[in-house]
């Protein structure tokens, strides 16, 4: 376990929890102010990556690839918006769920007939390709701090929009008590769908940021969108800072986890043992946290809702 | 005027009239009953496969229904049940133990004791949480399956020998493993019902409406929550030690989160809460899926639409659209 591992280490674990965070920010926000399940949020990440990829090869230029993704997903978020889940928001949870569901089958499957089953790659920008040198003897891929630098980027501008804005404050009021606010006059229904199209596409910048560093593959939104759920959960739903400080443990302690388990394990067991039990505990070890925050805090780290 | 709304609010959890009285699921068993009969005049083995896994999922829906229709208690791990189910005849049969009188009651302690542990934890939580804090439980175990490397790990696990019961070899032939699986809904729902019906159940049918009025009343409503996810577990082991026979085979799949959603939407799409809603709700989510696969490899562009459709369109599931249906008949 050496440190030069624990630096590289923690900065990949900042990179998965800005990426998670990016993720958990649209989904923490649809489910605080709406009350409503998105489990179609992981094929927006999905979706933003194979339009990056379909853009780039459209255009063979990232940034361009990236400015029409980002509105392609955000024009295929608010049709969902419209045509679905709008129909959705006085309905129990379970509704929510199984359409949404419906709807995750639908787009994996799509997706597959359109661009097919194997992996597909987007080549990163040629500036930002190729490693730098963080300390003596340390090679970092810039690419993966473009990622965690955007991430806190787009943070901070979230911070700033949800604290010191107008919209900002009706989604904070909204999240607390969406009665209220539709009582005072505020139409809900506009705002949730500002918040819902905002969220998709972070989601989608989420997807186009990570594809050049993983496979852009049918079902990879299925994965990260537990991860975000985890989240959201051990965050508090609808806090946008409980969503930015649990993205930011759970990418540390699972990449962290991941890493060093069989290590620590060695400590006190016998290397056999410790090799077969130290994978299985670090892939469980963000639910077991998760499962501790709500066994000793049942409404996450940050809970909103005022009732 | 105020009654009348009072029976069309209360209306799909009173049994009454055919479709949710004793009619469908006398239809429902005599169907299965005679069907390895009528199921020689075609591709016998096809069938009988079929729809000894139609009974083996319902019998995990109609536990899933206990929780989500009857408690409110809407769990996304359920599949953790019937994968523990299925990996205790997997590992037991991989060390030689094969005779059900040693492997199901372990399935169904191992079930039993995952379910008071977790549900100890889960029922702390309410609404949303509980939802995600199940779905946490359901994803340790899958990961645990994962990594069981002497068990197959990601491959999962062939069972050579299917289980006996006392040396007989009764899981052997499919024809008899089918009239097991249904022995076994049967008895499942009987007892399902018996439970709803029951004085415990009524307490807790009580607690989904209003929890807090329960508990004034002098009611430990989270010990009654708790006793139906135990139950409810132990019949999702159940399922697990049938499938696992039924298939030869154990694989983490069996418990991925999204069989937790398969689950839950075979008892949506029949209809919650009614217990007959989700042996129809099982029967309709694989009799389609086999149907559709059989049209076109991309039958989930088809089968993702239809479950928004019912989402939107029929939120009581088939049994909803049928008393709907029924009331537009008779005005």
């Amino acid at each position: 376990m050496s440190l030069s591992l624990l630096i590289v280490q923690t900065l990949n674990g900042l990179q998965l929890g800005v990426l998670l965070f990016l993720i958990a920010a649209g989904l923490t926000l649809v489910f605080g102010v709406m009350d409503f399940i998105n489990l179609a949020h992981g094929v927006q990440y999905m979706l933003g990556a194979y339009l990056a990829v379909m853009f780039y090869g459209l255009t063979g230029n990232f940034f361009f690839a990236l400015v029409l993704a980002l509105a392609a997903t955000l024009a295929f978020g608010l049709l969902l918006e419209f045509a679905v889940f709008r129909h959705l928001y006085d309905r129990n949870h379970l509704d929510q769920v199984i359409a949404t569901f419906g709807i995750i089958l639908f787009l994996n499957q799509g997706v597959k007939l359109l661009w097919g089953a194997s992996p597909l790659s987007l080549p990163m920008p040629e500036m930002f390709s190729g490693s730098i040198v963080l300390m003596p003897g340390i090679l970092y891929p810039v690419w993966r701090l473009v990622i965690i630098g955007s991430g806190l980027a787009v943070a901070l501008v979230l911070y700033l929009l949800v604290n010191h804005t107008r919209v900002g404050m009706l989604v904070r009021a909204g999240a607390t008590n969406a009665q209220m606010v539709s009582a005072l006059g505020v139409n809900i229904r506009r705002l949730f769908m500002i918040v819902f199209g905002f969220g998709t596409m972070l989601a989608g910048f989420a997807g186009i940021m990570i594809a050049p560093i993983l496979s852009v593959e049918p079902g990879m939104g299925d994965t990260i969108l537990i991860l975000a759920f985890v989240v959201i959960v051990i965050g508090g739903i609808g806090s946008i800072r409980g969503a930015f400080l649990a993205a930011l443990i759970i990418g540390l302690v699972d990449t962290l986890g991941r890493s060093f388990s069989v290590d620590i394990l060695r400590l006190f067991m016998a290397p056999s043992p410790a090799r077969t039990v130290g994978p299985a505990i670090a892939s469980m070890l963000i639910y077991l946290l998760m499962a501790l925050v709500l066994y000793f805090r049942p409404a996450g780290l940050f809970p909103v809702k005022g009732r | 005027m105020a009654d009348a709304t009072v029976t069309a609010t209360t209306a799909p959890v009173v049994a009454r009239g055919a479709f949710s009285g004793n009619l469908l699921p006398l239809l429902l068993f005599l169907l299965f009953a005679a069907l390895p009969l009528l199921a020689t005049l075609t591709a016998e083995a096809y069938v009988l496969s079929l729809v000894t896994r139609v009974m083996i999922f319902a019998i995990a829906a109609l536990a899933l229904d206990l929780l989500i229709g009857y408690g409110a208690l809407i769990s996304f791990g359920h599949a953790a049940f019937v994968g523990l189910g299925a990996y205790a005849v997997g590992i037991l049969a991989s060390h030689g133990i094969k005779d059900a009188l040693i492997s199901l009651p372990i399935a169904l302690g191992v079930s039993a004791l995952f379910a008071l542990l977790t549900g100890i934890v889960c029922l702390r939580t309410k609404g949303v949480y509980f939802i995600m804090i199940t779905l946490a439980f359901g994803q340790m175990v899958y990961f645990t399956a994962s990594s069981l490397a002497p068990y197959g790990g990601d491959d999962g696990l062939t069972i050579h020998t299917r289980s006996t019961l006392g040396g007989l070899p009764i899981f052997g032939s499919e024809r008899s493993l089918y009239y097991i699986c249904f022995v076994c809904l049967l008895g499942v729902y009987l007892l399902c019902r018996a439970l709803v019906a029951s004085r415990f159940g009524r307490v807790y049918r009580g607690a989904r409406e209003n929890a807090l009025r329960m508990s004034t009343i002098g009611f430990e409503v989270v010990r009654f929550q708790l006793v139906a996810y135990v139950i409810a577990g132990v019949i999702g082991g159940l399922a697990g030690f049938l499938l696992a026979n039924a298939t030869d085979f154990v694989s983490p799949a069996y418990m991925s989160w999204q069989r937790s959603g398969d689950f839950l939407i075979m008892v949506i799409f029949g209809g919650m809460g009614t217990l007959n809603g989700a042996i129809l709700g099982a029967a309709a989510f694989l009799l389609t899926e086999e149907w559709l696969s059989g049209i076109t490899e991309h039958w989930k562009l088809i089968f993702g639409p239809l479950l928004v459709l019912v989402a939107v369109f029929a939120p009581g599931g088939l049994i909803g659209l049928a008393t709907k249906l029924r009331r537009m008949i008779r005005g």
